[in-house]
């Protein structure tokens, strides 16, 4: 299989996660699209370490997995307690900040 | 110090170079010092003050008075080639200039310190009781000692840097004086009247100095003369000179009230009458022909300037003379004959260094007689409720004895009559009018019939003013009660009716010509075009036929004086107007005034904050454009950065290709 199969799945996929970012008001599904985008990024990544035939872009995978795990920690948290105070998790009620 | 040797130098050959200061004289800053912390003093100490703030105030002139003496006396005790002495007292303005703040200490100016210290001191025992029912009199004593200190420096200062500290300081005092009852809009108008029309002399004074800075490198008066006398000598500079004298002519005439600057005098009456006897009429006033005689090195190699001060006295004097002939107003009529006599020393300034000490001497004697009729002004406004209309007045003299025979001396004093004080130097300043200078015989005609003429309106006018107050028939209103002012008035009064008596003729007598010339610029006794004696008998008959006149219309018993001013022709009804001035002003400088300030204004609102004001709209505008993007929506912010990350990678793209 070509490498160009690959990263179409991986276009695929990025775009379906910014839509669902872009068009979603549940936050919970918009955390979901960050991390199809991310996940998107990551097929590309290996796609090209299987091309050069390296391990640079397994190494930057990785890292993006641990980055993203550790986001998902911070971000689910931040709508958990979100959920609790003001009893929704739209996106579009989030804007204590322009207040 | 080399410096000063080589200024000393290049002012070898003028007759006046200064020699070595003594003790006395290098402690002449004292007598400006004294009054100056007196008046600060007095300020500060506020309402604390208010019982013995007079007290203080009088104690001030009198030091400086006693200072002046010694100096005055060490003065005397000198060989007279050693009596014109600088004191250096600080440097100043050391960057690019290099002007030191120093004192001149020599027969002109100790001449002026004991007519100011001593005039000064007598108005101000005479203001404890004139000002005696005012609550603001502490401040008014601090004023006072503040122009005491602000003319003495004028008068002692060595460079027309310093003098120029002296002339403003004046005129802080003169402006602050007449509107001490400024919550009478009137006075508070005529004081900025006042100040406005000094600073445009001021502006004659600034040009001079920037004309002999920018030509001698310097403006102490040593250096100046020196350069003045060395410019003539090579037979340069003229024009410049010209142009020197014509721009100290102008501050003259802002500061002496000449003509064309003179219209403020008249309204500057609103003053307390002891303001007006000892700055309106004896010292403040006359610091324009002091300005004159002691640039009289300048003055003497500028024939053209020259004529231009004669013609400035000439006019002024008769201007003078016919507006006081009109005015109602008794402070009025003595603000108008003032002026008349600053032109008669204007005139006698502008005829040179002889001319020059006549014009002192009638300075010093005006001073004793023209301070001593104001005071007596003072007091017959005291006995009468503050009224000042003469026609208002009449037969006071059975009821203010004291007040009546001192301002008779003040009287005769001015009209000439000898051996009263006037007579020496009216007198004097007409014969001098009469000398054609440079065999220019139409000059010597002019000026000396003018001069003439005037002493006879003189007459006239003062005559009717003192008929009026003390002649005729009372008119007064219901509620006046006509009385004698208390000791502390009537002494003053008394001593400067001795002055009007005695001073022409003990000035005369101890040789002041020769006691003053040698601080002058050397000069020629001319012979006037008449002879001397037909001058003075020519000018006694005229002032006698002008107080006849007087005399008939206002004095004797069968003389009516309206008490309202009756109709009359043009020229009364134009003399009653100023000779309209102030509208000839309102109408040229005022008028036109306003409307650029109006014009500038408007440009000053529509275009320039227009121009601040539409940016200001622009980026509000811009700003509430963009602001709408910030609409705290997660998901737009999110498609914005998408739209930003595409449009990035768009851009690298299309730099790859």
């Amino acid at each position: 299989m070509s490498v160009s199969a690959y990263l179409i799945l991986a276009a695929v996929l990025f775009t379906i996660g910014a839509v669902t970012v872009l068009v979603r008001r549940n936050s919970i599904v918009v955390f979901m699209g960050v991390e199809l985008m991310l996940n998107a990024a990551n097929l590309s990544f290996l796609a090209f370490s299987r091309l050069w035939g390296d391990f640079d872009g397994q190494l930057a995978a990785f890292f993006v997995m641990v980055v993203a795990a550790a986001e998902v920690v911070v971000g689910l948290a931040i709508i958990v307690s979100l959920f609790r105070t003001r009893r929704t998790v739209s996106v579009d009620d989030e804007n204590l900040m322009r207040r | 110090m080399i410096a000063n040797f080589v200024l000393a130098a290049a002012a070898a050959q003028d007759s006046a170079t200064a020699a070595a200061p003594s003790t006395a004289a290098s402690l002449s800053w004292l007598v400006i010092a004294v009054p100056l912390v007196s008046a600060a003093a007095l300020l500060l100490a506020g309402r604390r003050a208010d019982k013995w703030g007079h007290l203080v105030g009088v104690t001030a002139p009198s030091a400086a008075f006693g200072f002046g003496i010694w100096a005055f006396i060490d003065l005397l005790a000198r060989p007279v080639a050693d009596r014109v002495q600088d004191v250096d007292l600080a440097p100043w303005l050391t960057a690019g200039i290099g002007l030191d703040f120093g004192l001149r200490v020599d027969q002109l100016s100790l001449a002026f310190v004991l007519l100011v210290t001593f005039v000064g001191t007598l108005i101000h025992i005479y203001s404890i009781a004139y000002m005696a029912h005012d609550r603001d009199r502490r401040r008014f004593f601090a004023y006072l000692n503040f122009f005491v200190a602000a003319m003495l420096l004028l008068v002692l200062a060595n460079s027309y840097l310093v003098l120029f500290v002296g002339w403003e300081g004046v005129g802080l005092a003169s402006y602050l004086l007449i509107g001490f009852w400024n919550q009478r809009t009137d006075y508070a108008v005529a004081a900025k009247k006042a100040f406005v029309a000094n600073r445009v002399g001021d502006v004659g004074m600034l040009i001079a100095m920037m004309i002999m800075f920018a030509q001698f490198g310097t403006l102490s008066f040593e250096g100046v003369f020196g350069a003045v006398a060395a410019a003539a000598a090579a037979g340069g500079h003229t024009g410049t000179l010209t142009l020197i004298g014509l721009a100290l002519l102008l501050a003259a005439c802002g500061k002496s009230a000449q003509f064309p600057l003179q219209s403020w005098l008249g309204d500057a009456m609103a003053g307390p009458t002891p303001v007006s006897a000892l700055i309106h009429a004896a010292t403040m006033v006359t610091a324009g022909v002091y300005l004159v005689v002691r640039s009289g090195p300048i003055f003497e190699h500028t024939p053209g300037a020259r004529l231009a001060v004669l013609i400035v006295g000439a006019v002024t004097l008769l201007y003078g003379a016919v507006v006081g002939c009109a005015k109602d107003d008794m402070k009025k009529a003595l603000a108008a004959s003032t002026m008349s006599q600053i032109g008669y020393m204007m005139l006698a300034a502008g005829l040179g260094p002889v001319g020059g000490v006549f014009a002192i001497m009638h300075l010093l004697t005006h001073g004793f007689f023209k301070a001593g009729l104001f005071l007596g002004a003072g007091s017959v406004m005291h006995a009468m409720r503050d009224q000042v209309d003469m026609r208002r007045f009449g037969a006071l003299d059975k009821f203010m004895k004291v007040t009546w025979l001192t301002f008779m001396m003040g009287w005769l004093a001015i009209l000439g009559v000898p051996p009263f004080a006037g007579f020496f130097s009216k007198d004097k300043i007409i014969e001098q009018a009469f000398v054609a200078p440079d065999g220019q015989l139409w000059q010597g005609w002019v000026f000396g019939l003018v001069a003439l003429f005037g002493a006879g309106v003189t007459a006239f006018y003062m005559s009717r003013l003192f008929f009026m107050v003390f002649y005729g028939q009372a008119r007064w209103t219901d509620d006046q009660h006509p009385h004698e002012s208390p000791a502390l008035m009537t002494v003053p009064m008394i001593v400067l009716a001795l002055g009007s008596v005695g001073l022409g003729l003990i000035l005369t007598l101890v040789g002041f010509e020769d006691y003053l010339a040698p601080a002058l610029v050397e000069g020629h006794h001319g012979e006037p075009v008449m002879n001397a004696y037909v001058i003075m008998a020519a000018t006694l008959a005229l002032v006698v036929v002008g107080a006849w006149i007087a005399w008939v219309r206002f004095g004797s018993a069968k003389a009516q004086v309206p008490v309202l001013p009756p109709a009359a022709d043009g020229l009364v009804r134009a003399a009653r107007a100023d000779l309209y001035q102030d509208s000839l002003n309102d109408l040229l400088l005022v008028r036109p005034g306003q409307a650029l300030v109006q014009v500038s204004a408007k440009t000053d609102e529509q275009v320039v904050d227009g121009a601040v004001r539409g940016l200001a709209w622009l980026f509000q505008g811009v700003g509430g454009l963009i602001a709408r993007l910030q609409n705290g929506y997660v998901r737009s912010y999110a498609a914005t950065m998408l739209a930003g990350v595409i449009l990035l990678v768009a851009i690298i793209l299309a730099g790859r290709i």
